[in-house]
């Protein structure tokens, strides 16, 4: 089902095989009191270039299989390759953090720096950039999230969503190929999430970069390639953002909220009315409604 | 609001002073204070005080500002004095009671007071005109040295710089639980110190709680970014030695060797 863009590739930017991860409780004394299967036996291949969209609600082992992909955490059986290269294998760690890198949820907890043009240096100064490239690269990454006027200021006066285009600049100054998002918009308001995602949706198709958006909203899926659902710790799901929708049903037993206007798409359609399935815009809806009417 | 507590104590204003790297001023103020006690008269305090004078002057920090800083140590000041006053054993000069004075006693006191004054005055000078950060990266390349007898230099100066990060972000949260607990009927205000100590533990503890899983974030989030240490790494913002450094240098040098000269003058 994957989109092949234009060229051919062998093996994708990102690829799982049989990926499992297993937490394992264990009571005061260290006995095993019980095993988590958080992720089972995922296959995932991601093309460079592509927009990835990972649903699923609370506990359904999404952000377990982002940690994977950054080698936070290492798969208890199966293989993750990023650009070819095995995370299990530890002379590779710090080449895939860089190659793919991540944002993770609370903006807070992931600014290093006290001003935010430092942060972002934070990365190119851990892979030993020389200064004056540094200082290129920030400045490139600040503008591509449109934040290059707040380089001068403490991030504890920034928004939520200023905060998070901070945290992507400082993944951007690494030139990574593919960027890892764990739900980063969890903790925003509306006006900051949309910030943060008119920013990710700009990386992918000014910059090329792959994107892995782990999420439990809807609406920023629509803008995916392609998206997974997973539901404990498996892949319930797989297709385009409309195949998803369409699926009204099997989305709502999956505990995902159904966007508003697909959800009354989906409604009108049971009550009669002749409409495509998985409608996703206002607009789209409007368009079908007047098609229907005529 | 606790919000509003400002950190260290950094003035902000446009001086040579503030320009100068944080080696020149930290090494100067080490010499400074090591020169205050090698005085053997008073007219090396003098020199010591002219020059004192001249920096604060180039430093553009206003004079009530340092002096309301020397507040706090008022106490400390009048301990020391006192102490030294009657207690030091010596020629008598005044006697009342069980309380006597001592030529040698006078003496001390005075030489006291003046040390401490002015090495409090020095020194506050340095964080008056240094930022937090400046000082944390001064220190670090000051340090380097000790590097040979595994002292962990670069770690210990990146736990000084992200607890300067997390100090507002802390803060901000214990008066989010402070205010959480005040809506559910918990009394900050009233009763002895013992009382009140008390009720902060509840707040304590949700704090620290926090502050371990910031901690487990933030050190994901850095190790996300590639940090591996100091082994291997650039710096952004080097500290490298301008023209008016090497100058400050040398006014400290001559400082040096002026205090040393006059103090050890015999009369």
């Amino acid at each position: 089902m994957g989109r092949t863009k234009g060229k051919v590739e062998t093996m994708g930017i990102i690829r799982t095989k049989d990926l499992v991860y297993e937490y394992i409780r264990r009571d005061e004394e260290g006995n095993v009191e019980g095993i988590t299967t958080a992720v089972d036996r995922v296959d995932l291949d991601v093309q460079a270039g592509e927009f990835i969209a990972v649903l699923g609600h609370n506990g359904s082992g999404k952000s377990t299989l982002a940690k994977h992909i950054n080698a936070i955490l290492n798969p208890t059986e199966g293989t993750v390759w990023v650009d070819g290269m095995d995370t299990a294998q530890e002379e590779h760690i710090w080449d895939i953090r860089q190659r793919a890198g991540m944002v993770f949820q609370n903006p807070d907890n992931q600014i290093i720096g006290q001003v935010v043009e430092e942060d972002v240096g934070f990365g190119p100064e851990n892979m030993g950039v020389p200064t004056k490239e540094i200082w290129e690269r920030v400045e490139e990454s600040l503008k591509a999230v449109g934040m290059y006027e707040y380089r001068k200021h403490s991030p504890n006066k920034l928004s939520g969503g200023q905060k998070q285009r901070v945290s992507i600049a400082g993944v951007l100054a690494m030139h990574p190929k593919c960027i890892v998002l764990d739900e980063p918009t969890a903790m925003l308001d509306p006006k900051g999430r949309k910030e943060v995602i008119r920013a990710v949706r700009a990386l992918n198709q000014v910059e090329g970069i792959t994107v892995v958006l782990i999420t439990h909203y809807m609406e920023e899926i629509i803008h995916a390639d392609r998206v997974f659902v997973m539901d404990g710790g498996r892949i319930a799901m797989e297709g385009t953002p409309r195949d998803i929708f369409s699926q009204v049903e099997r989305l709502k037993q999956l505990r995902l909220d159904v966007p508003q206007v697909t959800l009354l798409a989906y409604e009108l359609g049971k009550r009669g009315l002749r409409l495509p399935k998985g409608i996703l815009t206002v607009e789209e809806l409007a368009d079908a409604l007047a098609e229907c009417g005529a | 609001m606790l919000r509003d507590i400002t950190l260290g104590q950094y003035y902000q204003t446009e001086s040579v002073i503030h320009r100068l790297d944080p080696r020149v001023k930290l090494g100067g103020t080490l010499l400074y204070i090591i020169s205050l006690f090698l005085f053997g008269n008073f007219l090396g305090y003098g020199v010591a005080a002219v020059f004192l004078a001249v920096v604060i002057g180039l430093s553009h920090v206003p004079l009530g500002f340092i002096v309301r800083g020397m507040k706090a140590i008022v106490f400390l000041l009048l301990i020391t004095v006192t102490f030294n006053l009657f207690l030091t054993p010596g020629r008598e000069l005044v006697s009342v009671w069980k309380l006597t004075i001592t030529a040698e006693g006078l003496r001390t006191a005075v030489t006291m007071a003046v040390r401490l004054t002015m090495l409090i005055i020095g020194s506050s000078l340095m964080t008056l005109t240094t930022t937090p950060n400046n000082l944390t990266d001064g220190m670090e390349s000051m340090m380097k040295p000790l590097k040979v007898f595994r002292v962990p230099v670069h770690e210990v100066a990146m736990i000084m710089s992200i607890a300067l990060r997390f100090i507002p972000i802390l803060l901000e949260e214990t008066d989010k639980i402070m205010k959480a607990q005040t809506a559910r009927g918990a009394d900050f205000e009233t009763g002895n110190i013992v009382k009140r100590a008390k009720a902060l533990v509840p707040v304590l503890v949700p704090l620290f709680i926090s502050a371990f899983r910031r901690a487990n974030d933030l050190a994901m989030a850095m190790e996300a970014r590639c940090y591996r240490g100091g082994e291997g790494r650039t710096k952004m913002k080097p500290l490298v030695y301008r023209r008016r450094d090497r100058l400050g240098y040398l006014c400290i040098f001559a400082y040096l060797v002026t205090s040393i000269a006059v103090g050890r003058l015999r009369f």
